[in-house]
């Protein structure tokens, strides 16, 4: 199974960690600042190692902490491998009394703390502190109970979302979130990025399906927010815990709604010889008061890339195709399958195929799916984007992204969440040609520009982590970026968790904002990455 | 001098002089939560629909638009505000409705308040516009604060405008009857909870279950013909009753409690007639609002998961929200503390504020 990675090297990871070095050292340069990653602190880097080391395994079991660089080497960096970091320790609590040991040791001894579940985001947001704990969640595994009459799963961080499915599916129940990483990204991974999946416009994102969190705070207490019921007394701290990218606390144990899994699901794939008019089709299923399960979008160079390596029946003369999923009963995928036809027909597909069979419709979706593997056949390297932008403007965008092609001499495929406008432009490059990294990565920070200028935001799912933090100078203000800061503080007032993440202090705000004078070159000057 | 300058003004001058801000819509759920004080800052003075696309399921209205107003342009688009919050008065603004966090006989179902909160501009207790979220359905750039202002009773800021996901309205709707004991109601449905049916709301009051269910037409008719009970014609009415309290359920002059429990909770003996909503999620209890039933109602409840509010009347100093574990309220106090430094927000609507 290949994880998708945002910015993966099909043959190996090394050349790509030289040829992005210069890059790279720009950004860590820049944090430098950020006190609790601030080497200056620990002029012996070896004695600090062992001085944490030592406090945490006087409070755990040997086997719970690695400080060797051999063995924190796999945790060096997360799906957004170009971005690699070797930690000081990393830590595998086993239960929440050790979660709270850890969090203690690191408190005494101000040692940021990274937390991270399966390793599979694509932002680096569980990238590690080179002074800094990463706390990986991965061994607390366990399901502790589905409950089919109340129809939720209690399930310790480490449980991979898909195993919440399948423990569920003997009663007829499922967690509907699904990352396309599902197979192998955590819950506590999830509740972290808020992720969603190809489902979520019908059945919504993690924060619409998490009922409680149990918390372990940075001061040591233990914090449950949500509950049992629909609704908790007092603010919805839930609703700003979910997608806190692991700033805010420690997750050890979730309950999360299960819903019935739909006796039957049929895919239409519909191909139009125009992007526009797909999208213009998009808007029309919307109009016409069905909100399908799934809502899927794809242009002639996806297609292209994914049909001889998945064979998956797509349209290769289409300029895009549409895959529009109806569940439910018989008679209601029927009735919605005929529904949404007519709107499509209308529309101008030049072609529409509804699944026959459930073999059918998961080689339909094998496509889709496999969009990034599919890019790592075709192109060495390549770079996701995750922005999303109000659906009216994809003609816009789409059209814009066409001209940065040509800008930045560098292919572009389209994969598009339509139902809910989140983009996933996948950057086509060959980081060993010299200068292709650096005009992929302008390309990637103009077609975000582009995205906020029609309204859209930095990111629909991926999160901000390292990856877009210079981005978040552009979307928000000086007074948003304090307010973020006030809410990590109610949480976490010694700011030890995940520090140097998704939230710019207004000072590398600064600083980016003189960078990116003097890189300016960059055509679309308000959005310059690194 | 534009409103949101002259609300600026007010926030500064009240920020300046200690004295509490009284932030009120329509005024129509002013008996709801801590009792209201401080001098009113009116939204209404705020209003109108900023934006609406119907192809992109999300209104955008400012604080003081009436909720009448943006039902009514939904509908004639075919779409809603898919929680169904209560207006409990023709002057309900959206302002207050996503304040006060309330949903009505969709929220099992389909979500609540900050479940289709998308993004809001807050005017915050230093006098500043901030703006969380956006206008689009998916947002994962800075904590989501936005939704965390769904319920927070105004304590953390004046909501100068909010983004709201909105739904098509299905296309077909019917309700159902069953005659039906409350154990048996409890029981029946977290059991149909658990099978694909289109159950779109539910009520149980004296006897009587009845259920909605809306979706695909066939999706109605089969779930019809598979549940049976007793079709009842022109339901909208009903469910019209139960959302806004006008059923006669709640006609009665006794304190209103609300209990937020797990669905699957046995039935709870509470000593009052009860009305159940949500599939077994939310209760209402008719019962005394004094300190000692207060104590008792909270004691039950907490014990099966859930929580109590004093919804309506009674003794407000029994509190009206279930208290907080210390570790909570700690992080709820400097989130207030973040947001209104001064204390001047609507102090004491949502938990009585420590001195």
């Amino acid at each position: 199974m290949m994880l998708p990675y945002a910015l993966v090297r099909k043959n190996d990871g090394m050349s790509i960690r030289q040829n992005v070095a210069n890059v790279l050292a720009c950004a860590y340069n820049r944090s430098m600042h950020d006190h609790a990653s601030n080497p200056d602190r620990h002029p012996d880097p070896a004695a600090r190692r062992a001085q944490v080391a030592a406090a945490l395994r006087a409070r755990l079991p040997a086997s719970c902490v690695l400080s060797d660089p051999e063995d924190t080497r796999p945790y060096e960096c997360d799906g957004l491998a170009a971005y690699r970091q070797l930690p000081l320790v990393v830590t595998l609590p086993t239960d929440e009394a050790q979660v709270l040991a850890i969090l203690d040791v690191c408190r005494q001894l101000q040692v940021p703390i990274v937390p991270r579940g399966a390793g599979t985001g694509l932002s680096g947001g569980a990238l590690p502190i080179r002074y800094g704990v990463v706390l990986s969640t991965a061994r607390m595994s366990q399901i502790k109970r589905v409950d089919p009459l109340a129809r939720t799963a209690v399930v310790q961080p480490g449980v991979r979302n898909l195993a919440i499915s399948e423990a569920a599916a003997p009663f007829g129940l499922y967690y509907a979130p699904d990352p396309s990483s599902q197979i192998a990204c955590t819950i506590g991974g999830n509740v972290a990025e808020n992720a969603g999946g190809v489902h979520c416009l019908k059945y919504g994102l993690t924060v619409h399906n998490v009922l409680r969190v149990r918390v372990a705070t940075i001061e040591g207490e233990i914090v449950e927010l949500g509950g049992a019921a629909l609704d908790a007394p007092g603010l919805d701290l839930l609703a700003v815990f979910i997608g806190s990218e692991g700033m805010l606390g420690i997750v050890t144990e979730v309950t999360v709604k299960l819903v019935p899994k739909p006796a039957l699901a049929q895919v239409i794939m519909a191909s139009f010889d125009n992007v526009v008019t797909a999208g213009n089709a998009v808007a029309d299923v919307i109009a016409a008061g069905i909100i399908p399960a799934g809502l899927e979008m794809m242009d002639r160079t996806s297609v292209r890339m994914v049909e001889p390596f998945v064979k998956a029946g797509y349209d290769l003369d289409a300029a895009a195709i549409l895959l529009c999923e109806a569940d439910g009963t018989a008679l209601e995928v029927a009735e919605e399958i005929a529904r949404m036809s007519a709107v499509l027909e209308r529309a101008g597909a030049t072609a529409i195929t509804v699944s026959q069979s459930e073999a059918e419709r998961v080689r339909f979706w094998s496509g889709r799916k496999n969009a990034f593997p599919a890019a790592g056949r075709i192109s060495p390297d390549y770079y996701c984007m995750d922005g999303t932008i109000p659906r009216k403007q994809l003609a816009r965008v789409l059209a814009g992204i066409a001209d940065m092609e040509q800008t930045y001499g560098l292919r572009c495929s389209n994969v598009f969440h339509a139902g809910d406008g989140n983009m996933h432009p996948l950057i086509l490059f060959d980081a060993s040609a010299p200068g292709e990294f650096e005009r992929a990565e302008a390309f990637g920070a103009a077609i975000l520009a582009l995205c906020v200028e029609v309204g859209g935001t930095i990111t629909g799912e991926h999160g901000v982590g390292k990856e877009k933090i210079d981005s978040m100078c552009v979307q928000f203000g000086r007074k948003e970026l304090d307010a973020f800061f006030a809410v990590k503080h109610a949480f976490d007032p010694v700011a030890l968790l995940n520090p140097d993440k998704a939230i710019p202090t207004p000072h590398r705000c600064a600083e980016f904002g003189k960078l990116h004078v003097h890189h300016g070159e960059v055509p679309f000057p308000d959005l310059p990455r690194f | 001098m534009g409103t949101i300058e002259r609300f600026q003004e007010r926030v500064l001058a009240a920020a300046r002089e200690r004295q509490p801000l009284c932030i009120r819509g329509g005024g129509s759920k002013d008996w709801y939560g801590g009792a209201p004080g401080g001098a009113i800052l009116d939204t209404r003075d705020h209003a109108g629909i900023v934006d609406y696309e119907p192809t992109e399921l999300v209104i955008t209205g400012r604080c003081g638009t009436p909720l009448a107003e943006i039902e009514a342009l939904l509908a004639r688009h075919g779409q809603m505000l898919a929680f169904e919050p209560p207006h409990f008065g023709s002057n309900a603004t959206v302002g207050g409705t996503v304040a006060a966090g309330l949903g009505g006989p969709r929220r099992a179902s389909s979500g609540a308040t900050r479940d289709f909160v998308l993004g809001a501009k807050l005017l915050d207790g230093k006098g500043d516009v901030l703006s969380f979220g956006g206008k689009v359905m998916k947002n994962v750039a800075g904590y989501d604060v936005s939704r965390m202002l769904a319920g927070s009773m105004g304590t953390l800021g004046l909501l100068l405008e909010v983004s709201l996901k909105v739904l098509p309205r299905p296309f077909a709707e019917a309700t159902l009857r069953f005659e039906m004991d409350e154990i048996d109601a409890i029981r029946r449905l977290n059991e149909w909870g658990g099978q694909p049916l289109p159950i779109s709301g539910s009520a149980w009051c004296g006897g009587q279950l009845a259920l909605r269910l809306s979706g695909a037409e066939a999706a109605v008719d089969a779930a019809m013909r598979q549940l049976g009970g007793e079709a009842v014609p022109d339901a909208a009415a009903f469910w019209m009753k139960v959302r806004e309290q006008r059923h006669a359920f709640f006609a009665d002059s006794e304190p209103l409690w609300r209990l937020s429990v797990p669905s699957t909770t046995g039935a709870l003996v509470l000593g009052g007639e009860q009305l159940i909503e949500w599939g077994g999620a939310q209760r209402w209890l008719r019962a005394g609002g004094d300190a000692a039933t207060a104590q008792a109602i909270r004691r039950t409840v907490q014990s099966c998961g859930g929580h109590a509010t004093l919804f309506r009347g009674g003794d407000k100093r029994v509190g009206v929200f279930q208290p907080l574990a210390p570790a909570l309220a700690r992080i709820g106090a400097r989130m207030k503390d973040a947001f209104d430094p001064a204390h001047i927000f609507n102090p004491g609507r949502l938990y009585p504020e420590s001195a």
